[in-house]
């Protein structure tokens, strides 16, 4: 379980729209990696590029290398469905399916796909994906009832479940806590925090405390000004970003002096 | 706070005056109404004839806005008038819906029994026989359109929304959907007949061909429907389903889909009602029996429309029961589209997402 992750000079473009620029960055196995940086300088574009969610969109695509322990995950053979079955993400806004009850929302990623499995097993997987999520305790005694009837927090934690109860490698985290409160939001960290020791996970965020509470190595996107592509400052461990940043620019941001 | 209350009241000071004006009584504008239905009574009474009622009666309602006018100042009378205008627009808007209930629920229901649902019109003169026929035409006819239409307005729409991205061919797509929106039902009859023709011969009568005219009907107004339930959709749905590694396909078929279907089912079930109703399309390649007929691929089939048209056309000697037919046959189908409108409701609500209700 859990995969490093190299790029080498990617681009991506919307259209002819190139909006990150010549990104290189290694993530290591069993760590946690955070983006920061100003609003439209490409982390969640750049994040979605690592389990080929970028290519959802029509006309967007990639330049560049991915490589996911040693294979390219844009290479001519790989199915892009695979991918994101070995690379699973959570999403900004809390989105589980309305018409799925928490049991079903758990489960998705295997009844989406047919998957049979024998009732103990899956009873197993929810009581598993749940607990890691740190869900299970308030939510054990009401699988039947519907995904959506959950508060925002527990919602978000509901779809970490979902993500990691397909057991994939690597964990991409887009914002997964600009729409909680306080204590929502330590709750997910805590469990940012746990799940460390099994999956690589890669995380955007664009709050600088969120970041160096949680992550080991951090990457600072920038983007030279408007309508110019985004790209990778520097990226180091955190505690370096943080006290001892290279770049200027790093240090303006961290300080707070813009963004 | 009491002591607040029962205080003598205190000299008005200057915000106090800027903040209060004039206002009619709260019961003014349900007196008004009780006066406007006081006067139209009247005058109903008065002179003998309804409408002058009706038009006093209304009249009498801008009392409010004047009077408000003189009290209140422009403003409030200028919302009184418009709420006046608005409320009598819905009014009128009523009258046909239940003039037609009326008369139809009035005339319709002297004929009807076991008999008229359960007897043809085979070798019926004068009175008696019923629409047994032309109800089992009916329910086949229509649901053989919706058997044809449903799977290919859904499809459409699954593409448009889907997969075509707004290539050309679904601006071309769109733009004859509302253009197949506005064909008149004859010139979908007249279609129908012209393709059965050219397999079967001039003179052709059949269900099946009332079922592809009913269809060319049906197919626009199931793809606008189900097209704009599968757009109100939201995109994240979508893209969660694709990061938990599931292909298009089944993110359309198990995602997408039951999350519009409760829309869906009541578009389809509107669409239904929408053509159960058609009569010149089956006028023409249906044509109109007197017996039943369960095949849709063999001969002439009675349909309530067309039945009901039939006999107030040909009524007879004595016209009274052929006619007191033709409203019984009205009836019941009124009653049919309800029933599907009932039904459409059903289904949204017990298929609608969880958690919203």
């Amino acid at each position: 379980m859990a995969k490093s992750i190299d790029v080498s000079d990617l681009n991506i473009y919307y259209g002819d729209f190139l909006a990150v620029e010549g990104v290189s960055i290694p993530i290591a196995a069993r760590s946690v990696t955070a983006f920061i940086g100003p609003s439209g300088c490409g982390k969640s574009t750049f994040l979605r590029s690592l389990n080929r969610m970028h290519e959802v969109i029509r006309g967007a695509r990639v330049e560049g290398k991915v490589l996911i322990d040693g294979e390219d995950l844009y290479g001519a053979e790989m199915d892009p469905v695979n991918v994101r079955r070995m690379i699973g993400m959570v999403f900004q806004r809390p989105n589980p399916f309305p018409t799925m009850s928490i049991y079903d929302n758990v489960l998705a990623g295997q009844k989406l796909n047919s998957k049979r499995m024998k009732k103990a097993d899956a009873d197993d997987v929810v009581e598993r994906s749940l607990r890691s999520a740190g869900l299970w305790s308030e939510v054990k005694d009401r699988l039947d009832r519907p995904g959506s009837g959950l508060s925002g927090g527990q919602q978000q934690r509901l779809c970490i479940a979902r993500a990691i109860s397909v057991e994939p490698e690597v964990l991409l985290m887009d914002e997964p806590c600009s729409a909680l409160d306080p204590i929502s939001t330590s709750v997910i960290e805590d469990l940012i925090h746990e799940l460390k020791s099994q999956y690589t996970i890669v995380i955007v965020t664009h709050n600088m405390q969120q970041a160096a509470r949680v992550s080991d190595e951090t990457a600072f996107f920038n983007l030279a000004g408007v309508g110019k592509p985004g790209r990778l400052i520097e990226v180091d461990r955190t505690e370096k970003i943080f006290s001892n940043p290279s770049d200027p620019a790093t240090e303006a941001y961290i300080q707070g002096r813009f963004g | 706070m009491t002591q607040l209350t029962t205080a003598p009241p205190q000299q008005p000071t200057d915000v106090g005056r800027a903040l209060r004006t004039a206002q009619l009584p709260t019961a003014a504008p349900r007196l008004v109404l009780a006066a406007a239905i006081v006067v139209g009574i009247g005058v109903w009474l008065g002179t003998g004839t309804p409408f002058l009622g009706v038009l006093f009666g209304w009249l009498t309602c801008f009392v409010l806005p004047i009077a408000s006018a003189f009290v209140e100042g422009s403003r409030k009378a200028t919302d009184r008038l418009v709420t006046v205008l608005v409320t009598s627009a819905f009014g009128i808007a009523l009258i046909p819906l239940f003039s037609i209930l009326w008369e139809v629920l009035r005339r319709g229901t002297q004929v009807l029994g076991i008999d008229f649902l359960t007897f043809s019109m085979r070798n019926v003169v004068g009175e008696g026989g019923g629409i047994y026929h032309a109800m089992t035409g009916t329910l086949l006819i229509t649901g053989a359109a919706a058997v044809i239409s449903i799977p290919i307005g859904l499809f459409a729409a699954i593409y448009l929304v889907e997969y075509a991205d707004g290539n050309r061919l679904s601006r071309w797509l769109r733009f004859l959907v509302d253009v197949m929106t506005g064909i008149p039902s004859i010139v979908a009859g007249l279609f129908a007949y012209a393709l059965f023709v050219i397999f079967f011969g001039e003179g052709v009568r059949m269900g099946i061909g009332g079922s592809v005219a009913l269809s060319v009907l049906m197919i626009p107004i199931v793809v606008r429907s189900s097209e704009e339930m599968l757009k109100l959709v939201p995109n994240e749905l979508r893209e969660a389903s694709y990061a938990l590694g599931v292909p298009k396909w089944r993110t359309v078929a198990k995602v997408v889909l039951p999350t519009a279907l409760a829309g869906i089912v009541t578009g389809v079930t509107l669409a239904v009602a929408r053509v159960i109703g058609e009569t010149a399309p089956l006028l023409i390649i249906a044509g109109a029996t007197d017996s039943v007929n369960f095949n849709l691929f063999d001969g002439r089939m009675a349909t309530l429309p067309v039945f009901a048209y039939a006999s107030q056309r040909n009524p007879g000697v004595p016209p009274e029961f052929s006619i007191e037919r033709a409203w019984g046959a009205a009836l019941v189908l009124l009653v049919i589209v309800m029933l599907l409108n009932l039904v459409a409701r059903l289904v949204s609500y017990f298929f609608s997402p969880k958690g919203d209700r």
